[in-house]
């Protein structure tokens, strides 16, 4: 059937009105930002309370947090809430979202041969329907000054982990300088990648918290990443001081003992905030993350064909430190910003060290020696995140990460191989929150450049589109 | 035909449109009046609070609770209790200021950052001074008291003195005369014989302080914010002033009194327990505990 021009506009400015009608019934839909569920239900606040924009914490979420997720009055015990209350909420996001990456490695085919002839690079780019895993938050008090958090998470096809599992004594001996929490927890990043704005592929990270240099075996300095251990932290009663400290077994979150490895690592930080009148509260901190992590597999459930070695432990060392900044400009515009410097022993730059992944190129046993010339491989990085409050329901979200090698491990490698830029622009928008339920209406574009990271060794770049509902209940 | 029709129609919806949007509902009008009061300021020493600055954090911070016309009529007014502050009113329980008089700035100023204890008000305590001013402004734009009316001059606390046995019993009497045991029980434990029958201001019940819990006092824990409590008492609620019943004097006793009460360690406490003090025996003469 002919369908002449004029019709076909008609039915694409059909299609446009329909979208434009949508769209101004979800603003028009807009209801005052009640609070989350869970911790709001408990207090009777607004998730705008807590949240710049849910789930990214503001400066009074952040002290609750710190507080044992208190209050600091006699609501905070379990005992006040009526006794149906369940603190619990799911979290979920359906999307739709279109991913293009340039050179990826392909087949080729001769005309009417079914079998691949050979293989190219081309940019593929896919798009669709998808979906995030589900994420079962539960936490709070269980005493007045003992606080709790379990959450479970899915992947998108419901297999689970535990993402968190954590008990906390707050304000020992009265103090709020003394809080114990012990368990599997997100390390004490002012800037939460568990509570970040974005959602994409490579823009829901951040990149800095995960940066392994091209061939590096070391997965355990990830920040990024929940670990398990036992911290201790501590604040101020108006939370402007803030330290903290952890002690985290070196296996990436993972659980069971690595085997006889016997590694730890440290997390530390320390904040201070400052009052600025009508611009409001900055601070400025600063993380060291510090450690040892295995680079000998002592099982065969190492790599295939792994040696056992009985007693060796081949741990090396790593560490990443840097700044972070909370900069506000008045009740609207607000800067966040991340820097790293970060270091791994050159056994790890060499590959040897990811047993858990199983994916590491060598196994340090006796005798092992290292490539002429191996050195450790060292980077830097800055993450700079803006953001424009419109209002609790509506931000707009930028970033910029980028990474660069200061040195790599093997003498005349391109000293900028595994360099990483990437932009980061969305928006969210919640046309209403209640007290049982939050909801966000999420768009976002990503864009991530990777320095000679192609098949072919020449450079990289992804970009992803993202649109979706973000909603918890 | 159909035309005329619609001409009238129009000219019926016309006519109606004309006469009703002049008409602003009571909630319209209100918020004139608060536009007009937008100019509000506030004063806590060197800082400058202005309510129109204020708003935004009003609304991310108060309005679940305040309400949008600061009447306590928030989305969340059905599920707390006691119910949020109505600010329209411009009555408060926290001054240093005498009772039915306007608190200063300062007390304002100073609420937001403590929170309330047996409330939802939280600690604000994350806010700059500047915010805290600004909403201090704007909780004043509410009321028309505050265009009316100056704020009642602060009362005088004398200096404390030292802590002594005779005082302790000499707070337990005042305990007793001035019936504070009616309300708050003989044992500080909020069960006095009038204590289901309170009600506060717009006749909403309302429970005494257990002093016993460990929960602070509304208006703050220091012994100076206790003894001023009682002076000023809890406007809008049934704790009254006593500052015609107790000298100063008297007044510094009841605070230590009401120390040994309390479930926290304190000096009072122990000096109590050493003297083996009894409860008021509200049944006993007068002066004759």
């Amino acid at each position: 059937m002919h369908v002449s021009r004029r019709s076909r506009l008609r039915h694409v400015s059909c299609f446009g009105s329909l979208i434009l009608v949508a769209v101004f019934v979800v603003l028009a839909c807009s209801q005052p930002a009640h609070a989350l569920p869970a911790f709001a239900r408990k207090y009777g606040l607004r998730c705008s309370a807590c949240h710049e924009s849910w789930p990214m914490l503001n400066y009074f979420g952040q002290k609750f947090k710190d507080n044992g997720y208190q209050l600091m009055n006699d609501r905070d015990a379990p005992i006040w809430q009526n006794p149906s209350y369940w603190p619990v909420t799911f979290r979920i996001t359906p999307i739709w979202h279109r991913v293009s990456t340039g050179k990826v490695l392909v087949d080729t085919y001769t005309a009417g041969n079914p079998v691949a002839t050979g293989s190219t690079l081309q940019r593929v780019t896919s798009s669709g329907f998808d979906l995030s895993g589900l994420d079962f938050h539960t936490g709070g008090t269980l005493e007045k000054n003992f606080s709790f958090y379990v959450l479970p998470s899915s992947d998108a096809t419901a297999s689970f982990h535990f993402e968190t599992v954590m008990a906390r004594l707050d304000n020992l001996f009265g103090s709020p300088w003394l809080n114990l929490k012990l368990g599997k927890f997100e390390l004490d990043n002012l800037l939460s990648e568990k509570r970040i704005l974005t959602l994409t592929g490579n823009g829901g990270i951040y990149q800095l918290y995960h940066f392994i240099p091209v061939g590096d075996g070391n997965i355990f300095g990830q920040m990024g990443d929940n670990q398990l251990g036992v911290e201790v932290m501590g604040h101020s009663w108006n939370d402007r001081t803030r330290y903290s400290a952890a002690l985290l077994s070196s296996t990436d979150g993972q659980v069971g003992l690595p085997y006889g490895a016997n590694s730890y690592s440290g997390f530390f930080t320390v904040s201070q905030a400052f009052d600025t009148g009508r611009a409001g509260v900055q601070r400025i901190g600063a993380y060291a993350f510090v450690g040892e992590a295995p680079t000998t597999w002592l099982t065969q459930t190492g790599p295939s064909g792994a040696t056992v070695i009985p007693g060796a432990v081949g741990n090396k060392g790593f560490s990443r430190e840097g700044f972070v900044g909370q900069f506000y400009f008045g009740q609207h515009v607000d800067l966040q910003v991340v820097t790293q410097h970060g270091e791994d022993s050159a056994w790890f730059g060499q590959g040897y060290g990811d047993f858990i992944d199983g994916i590491a190129t060598g196994n340090n046993t006796t005798g092992t020696v290292l490539p002429a010339g191996a050195r450790s491989p060292t980077w830097n990085g800055v993450l700079v995140e803006p953001h424009y409050v419109y209002s609790p329901q509506l931000i707009f979200i930028g970033r910029y990460e980028t990474i660069r090698m200061s040195q790599q491990s093997t003498p005349g490698t391109p000293s900028n191989l595994g360099n990483i830029s990437t932009y980061t622009l969305g928006f969210r928008y919640n046309p209403f929150m209640t007290s049982r339920a939050g909801f966000a209406w999420h768009n976002e574009y990503n864009w991530l450049h990777q320095d000679g990271t192609a098949p072919d060794g020449s450079n990289l770049n992804t970009g992803e589109l993202l649109t979706g509902f973000d909603f918890d209940f | 035909m159909q035309r005329n029709n619609l001409r009238k129609w129009l000219l019926s919806v016309g006519a109606a449109a004309v006469v009703a949007l002049p008409m602003p509902s009571w909630a319209q009008l209100t918020k004139y009046d608060l536009e007009t009061r937008m100019g509000m300021e506030a004063h806590v020493g060197d800082v400058t609070g202005h309510a129109k600055d204020a708003k935004p954090d009003y609304r991310r911070y108060c309005v679940g609770c305040h309400g949008e016309l600061g009447d306590g009529n928030g989305e969340n007014f059905p599920w707390v209790d006691p119910k949020p502050r109505d600010f329209q009113l411009g009555v408060f329980k926290c001054r240093s200021t005498p009772t039915g008089t306007l608190p200063l700035d300062q007390d304002l100023f100073d609420t937001i950052a403590r929170g309330m204890d047996r409330s939802n008000m939280p600690q604000w305590s994350t806010f700059t001074k500047q915010q805290r001013a600004d909403l201090v402004a704007w909780v004043k734009h509410f009321s028309p008291r505050w265009t009316n009316e100056k704020p009642g001059t602060p009362i005088t606390i004398p200096p404390e003195p030292e802590v002594t046995p005779e005082r302790i019993k000499a707070g337990r009497d005042v305990f007793a005369r001035v019936q504070c045991w009616k309300c708050h029980g003989v044992l500080g434990q909020a069960n006095g014989p009038s204590a289901s029958t309170l009600t506060d201001d717009l006749g909403r019940p309302i429970a005494p302080y257990n002093f016993t819990e460990g929960a602070r006092p509304k208006c703050g824990d220091t012994d100076r914010d206790i003894y001023r409590i009682f002076m000023t008492g809890l406007d809008g609620t049934p704790m009254p002033s006593f500052a015609d019943n107790i000298k100063p004097d008297e007044a510094w006793d009841l605070v230590f009194y009401l120390r040994t009460l309390m479930s926290q360690r304190s000096k009072e406490k122990a000096i109590a327990k050493q003297l083996g003090l009894k409860p008021v025996d509200p049944n006993a003469p007068a002066g004759q505990q």
